[in-house]
């Protein structure tokens, strides 16, 4: 079968139809929403105006800029990752080979039927619950019809007037790198449906092929209000699109992968006037930095043309976030709305929810990014740190867990976002990969606040544990690493190193005190860095000052 | 729409004439038979399933045996009739395996050594599924449906993929790109259809029970042509999987057999959920032939009191006068059996043919998308994609697919689709409706099959229109999704041959056991006809 899926489609690429193709083909650039790279997008888009403005110099940009408000809303994918496709019994795994993973029903065969995997519905009434939606107890499948070589059955299953769930809104924190600040945005709707195959071109581009592997594939739609007005709030609303699927295990949400695809629909118009402008819709954005850039762009781009007076330049159309130029491309024109002749699906029964099953997922979801934000804030963190907590599902867990073992919080997340992100971000690993239990981490910040340890063996012990496990206890006895804070046993040390460094001492009772690190350090080391440090320099103070 | 005076002189009734039996003059034993001593009168007709069933657990036949002579009358009359889109050529291989099971005691299914016919638009591993479409030229599906599986774990044997108007779409089989198949009882005539190649082989005995699908009648309407049994099932009763879809809220596969007991054996078989058909009912499916009740020991009146509605809009005009001759004939036959017939109107009744048209259109326009030469079936040669879509279905389909596709296509396009599709979606309900209303008061309904006995090859081809008004009688039980059951219960004059014509009986959704049960009563107590069609009248073997 597989052979026969494969045999070339003799086609000339120019007349092929791009919107499409390119639709699919969102997997090359990924990066996650962080300060780094949402700066350095900011930076990208500035030098992007220059090249497209020679008129700036008039005028400034952030001039023109002022006078103009950008409409923006987000159409976004999710792939699901359910362990079978949306109608029929095959997996999918990304990047298996060609026509591996595809049976009657995915390749649409004359007298397949599809039968609706509960899963999916089960994702959706999570995704919808998780967005504040509405749910429609009672929903329909219907047929989206087009032709295209990578829809085998030359329509798609979604669902059309009736979605699963409407409604809703999504609640976020901005970086406070970009002035912070809470936002909501509304959510139209969720609505269930199926991903379509990819089509491979030949390197001389004579002829097509279809890989099914993806058809089938289950994925929700969530399409947003057009309440942003920028690329870092329309880029921080897929990043936390991203945080709730991955908080309820729905999808891995990974760009590269194409698993979360979003395409932006944007217009602007004067500041003050009520009617909206011209909406174009951006493609192709595989990343959130991208998606901040290419906003920035199409605002800066269409203020220039209607501050020029060039109204008419702006049309319906969707265009393409280039990244290598940093600029967006018109890839087709909108002639006319496409009739896609959308009508009830007549294979699938319609979808009837229980209020007792939604009450079920209901009691059932997690945590949330934004409660999870709320709570942080609560127990006294600071912004910064509550977004980098709560940014990843398995780092926020890691937290909660270390904190619910009775470690301080601002110690936790201090040992959380300093040494040990520096130590996965170095080893490439994420924090559910390390030895280190939340156990373990606790009971170091305790053994460091009760003195049992200096913070600098913590340090040490913190590298061992995270690369070969083990237990704070065992490790303390194992390297006999317990605290000196016993005052004899130091001012013991602390008079043998003066003893043995009588020029410095002299130096420094002549006035160098600086020398009491020197000091210090001394005996530290003497200790084999177990000596309490408070009462070290306590004791060494005393001695040092007391024969002046 | 009927206006009410109208339905009322409609549904005044009518005299029935006396039956006026025709005179037959040979009667014919057959090695399937039973030996019934010799009467003027010829005997109902047998179960050939159950005779085979006998003759071969108690070895008096074997398998092979029947299959060959059924093999040979399909070779003596297929160049007559064009039944056939494939035979199968294993038939003897299987015939030779169920005798070894049988040699060796060992447990045989209850349609073993049975040879079934199985219309062309059913996928079959082992053999081409073509849909009778130029578009599936030499395909061959990966799996069996799931009514030819079933079959087939029952020890059923396929005899091969019977002609059909392309996708299902058609009354006469002359739609088929392949081939046009005859009427057993005048060849020069159409089987009906779109099943009418899995309708006249069972007529001409080239196989015992047949597979047909029945989206506004094409199971009914050719058994009716055909003189044989023809059932539709309620929807959701049998799996569609591996039935090409044409429409799919109405497509439902369905039965033929020569007696009301084969088919019911056939449908016994074919039943059931799927767990691959989402939209197949998870209802209990009783034994369909166990309340059957043999003929001498039926009762003076075995159906004493049963309620029958005669549905009065079928009976009136652009109704063949000898059509309704035959059913009030048969209405009469049921008041003998203790049947109370009364008149009942369904005003919704011509409501029906546009809706069907519409829905089944529409439906089909989206289903028929997927034939598009990329994936399988036949591609053009094309230099890019658009003409590589636009003449692999140009070329792949006939004249009455391409003009349903557009029908569908305008029906469900923007600014047209409230007009046309909702609104016979709307109609649907109301039909629905009607049929309930109609059937809490009565426990079946009745009615012709077709407006006509066969008509000639030709005669309708280039009248679209005309063909279509040949659905009134069934296209509206599609539309509810109730069962009927088509009997053949009289004859008209065809000139040189009669021509046989069926009885629809309507039951109430997953109620086929009534109908079946009646049906078998009806049949066996219809004395003085005898459907076996001429072609095949001297073959003794019959």
């Amino acid at each position: 079968m597989a052979s026969l899926l494969c045999r070339g489609i003799l086609t000339y690429p120019p007349l092929l139809n791009y919107a499409a193709l390119l639709r699919r083909k969102s997997h090359v650039f990924y990066c996650t929403m962080s300060t780094t790279e949402a700066q350095t997008a900011t930076q990208g888009s500035q030098s992007t105006q220059i090249k497209i403005s020679p008129h700036r110099k008039k005028k400034g940009l952030d001039d023109v800029l002022k006078d103009y408000e950008a409409i923006i809303g987000i159409e976004t994918h999710v792939q699901l990752s359910t362990l079978t496709k949306a109608f029929c019994s095959c997996p999918y795994n990304y990047g298996s080979q060609p026509n591996t993973n595809i049976c009657p029903v995915c390749m649409g065969l004359p007298g397949a039927l599809p039968v609706v995997n509960s899963k999916v519905i089960e994702c959706a009434v999570k995704l919808g619950l998780a967005l504040n939606c509405k749910l429609n107890l009672k929903s329909k499948f219907d047929r989206k019809q087009y032709f295209y070589p990578d829809l085998p059955k030359g329509y798609q299953i979604s669902q059309f007037d009736v979605p699963i769930a409407y409604g809703g809104h999504i609640d976020l924190d901005l970086p406070v790198e970009f002035g912070g600040g809470h936002r909501r945005f509304g959510i139209t709707r969720v609505h269930m449906e199926e991903d379509a195959g990819k089509l491979l071109h030949s390197g001389n581009g004579s002829y097509s092929q279809v890989d099914l592997n993806r058809a089938g594939v289950p994925l929700l739609e969530i399409v947003s209000e057009p309440d942003m007005r920028n690329g870092i709030e329309a880029a921080e609303y897929a990043a936390e699109v991203q945080r709730l699927v991955r908080y309820l295990g729905v999808s891995n949400g990974n760009m590269q992968e194409g698993s979360l695809r979003c395409d932006v629909n944007i217009s602007i118009r004067p500041i003050g006037q009520v009617k909206f402008g011209t909406k174009v819709e951006i493609k192709n954005l595989n990343s959130f930095s991208s998606v901040n850039r290419a906003i920035d762009f199409e605002i800066a781009r269409q203020a220039l043309l209607l501050s020029e007076g060039q109204d008419d330049q702006i049309v319906q159309e969707t265009r393409l976030w280039e990244e290598g130029s940093q600029k967006t491309v018109t890839m087709r024109k909108k002639e006319g709305l496409s009739d896609y002749r959308y009508f009830p699906e007549p294979d699938l029964p319609g979808v009837t929810l229980t209020k007792e099953y939604v009450d079920s997922i209901r009691n059932s979801l997690p945590e949330l990014p934004e409660m999870k934000r709320r709570r942080y804030e609560e127990l006294g963190l600071s912004m910064q740190d509550v977004l980098f907590l709560a940014n990843d599902v398995n780092v926020a867990e890691f937290f909660d867990e270390t904190i619910a073992k009775g470690a301080d919080v601002k110690l936790a997340a201090n040992w959380i976002m300093g040494d040990i992100v520096a130590y996965l971000k170095n080893e490439k690993l994420s924090i559910d990969e390390i030895k280190l239990t939340p156990q373990e981490l606790a009971e170091l910040i305790a053994s460091i606040k009760g003195g049992t340890i200096s913070g600098k063996i913590g340090k040490e012990i913190l590298f061992e544990l995270v690369a070969k496990g083990g237990t704070v206890k065992g490790m303390i006895e194992e390297k006999d690493l317990v605290q000196i804070a016993d005052p004899a046993e130091i001012e013991k040390m602390v008079d043998k190193v003066l003893l043995d460094n009588p020029k410095q001492l002299e130096q420094y009772r002549g006035g160098k005190t600086k020398l009491q690190g020197y000091f210090a350090g001394q005996v530290m080391k003497a200790s084999k860095g177990k000596a309490n440090p408070g009462l070290l320099n306590k004791i060494l103070l005393k001695k040092l000052n007391a024969k002046s | 729409m009927l206006s009410t005076t109208a339905q009322s002189q409609l549904c005044r009734l009518r005299p029935i004439p006396a039956l006026k039996p025709r005179p037959l003059t040979t009667t014919s034993s057959s090695l399937l038979t039973d030996q019934s001593p010799p009467s003027t009168s010829p005997p109902p007709p047998p179960s050939q399933i159950l005779t085979l069933r006998r003759s071969l657990l108690s070895r008096q036949v074997t398998a092979v045996q029947i299959a060959e002579s059924y093999l040979a009358r399909l070779r003596l009359t297929e160049p007559h009739l064009n039944s056939f889109l494939h035979v199968s050529d294993s038939v003897v291989r299987e015939a030779q395996s169920i005798d070894d099971r049988i040699s060796r005691d060992e447990d045989v299914g209850p349609l073993a050594g049975v040879l079934v016919g199985v219309k062309d638009n059913m996928c079959t591993a082992d053999m081409p599924s073509t849909g009778g479409s130029r578009i599936l030229e030499g395909y061959r599906p990966p799996f069996d449906a799931t009514a030819v599986r079933k079959v087939r774990e029952l020890g059923g044997i396929v005899v091969g993929k019977t002609n059909l108007d392309e996708f299902g779409m058609g009354s006469t089989t002359e739609g088929s790109a392949y081939k046009v198949t005859a009427n057993p009882w005048d060849v020069s005539r159409v089987p009906g259809g779109s099943s009418g190649g899995s309708a006249a082989a069972v007529s001409a005995r080239q196989c015992m029970v047949a597979l047909g699908s029945d989206t506004g009648g094409s199971v009914r309407q050719p058994a009716s042509f055909c003189g044989v049994v023809g059932l539709k099932p309620t929807y959701g009763r049998v799996s569609r999987y591996g039935l090409m879809a044409y429409a799919s809220s109405l497509d439902v596969i369905g039965c033929f057999g020569s007696s009301v007991a084969d088919t019911a054996i056939l449908l016994n078989a074919i039943s059931g959920h799927d767990r691959r058909d989402a939209t197949s009912s998870k209802r209990e499916v009783p034994d369909f032939i166990s309340h059957f009740t043999a003929s001498n020991t039926l009762e003076d009146k075995p159906l004493e009191g049963m309620r029958v509605g005669l549905i009065c809009e079928t009976l009136g005009s652009g109704v063949d006068s000898g059509v309704v001759s035959v059913i009030n004939a048969a209405a009469s036959h049921m008041e003998e059996l203790g049947c109370i017939v009364k008149e009942v109107s369904l005003p919704s009744f011509s409501l029906g043919l546009p809706a069907y048209y519409i829905l089944a259109s529409s439906e089909s326009s989206s289903n028929l998308s997927r034939y598009d030469g990329v994936r399988y079936g036949s591609q053009a040669v094309a230099d890019e994609l658009s003409s590589l879509y636009g003449v692999s279905r140009a070329e792949g389909f006939g004249s009455e697919v391409k003009r349903r596709i557009l029908m569908g296509t305008y029906a469900l396009s923007a600014g047209y689709y409230d007009a046309y599709y909702k609104r016979a979606q709307q109609v649907r309900t109301i039909i629905q409706k009607s049929f309930k209303a109609a059937l809490d008061e009565n426990d079946i309904l009745i009615s012709p099959a077709a407006p006509s006995a066969a008509y000639k090859i030709g005669e309708k081809k280039n009248d679209p229109l005309a063909m279509y008004a040949g659905d009134i009688m069934t296209v509206n039980v599609n539309l509810a999704g109730l069962p009927a059951l088509v009997l053949p219960s009289g004859f008209v004059d065809g000139g040189p041959f009669s021509l046989p014509v069926g009885l629809q009986m309507i039951g109430a959704a997953f109620d086929e056991e009534k109908l079946l049960k009646v049906g078998h009563i009806f049949e066996q107590t219809l004395r003085g006809r005898r459907f076996v069609p001429p072609i095949i009248e001297d073959d003794n073997t019959c």
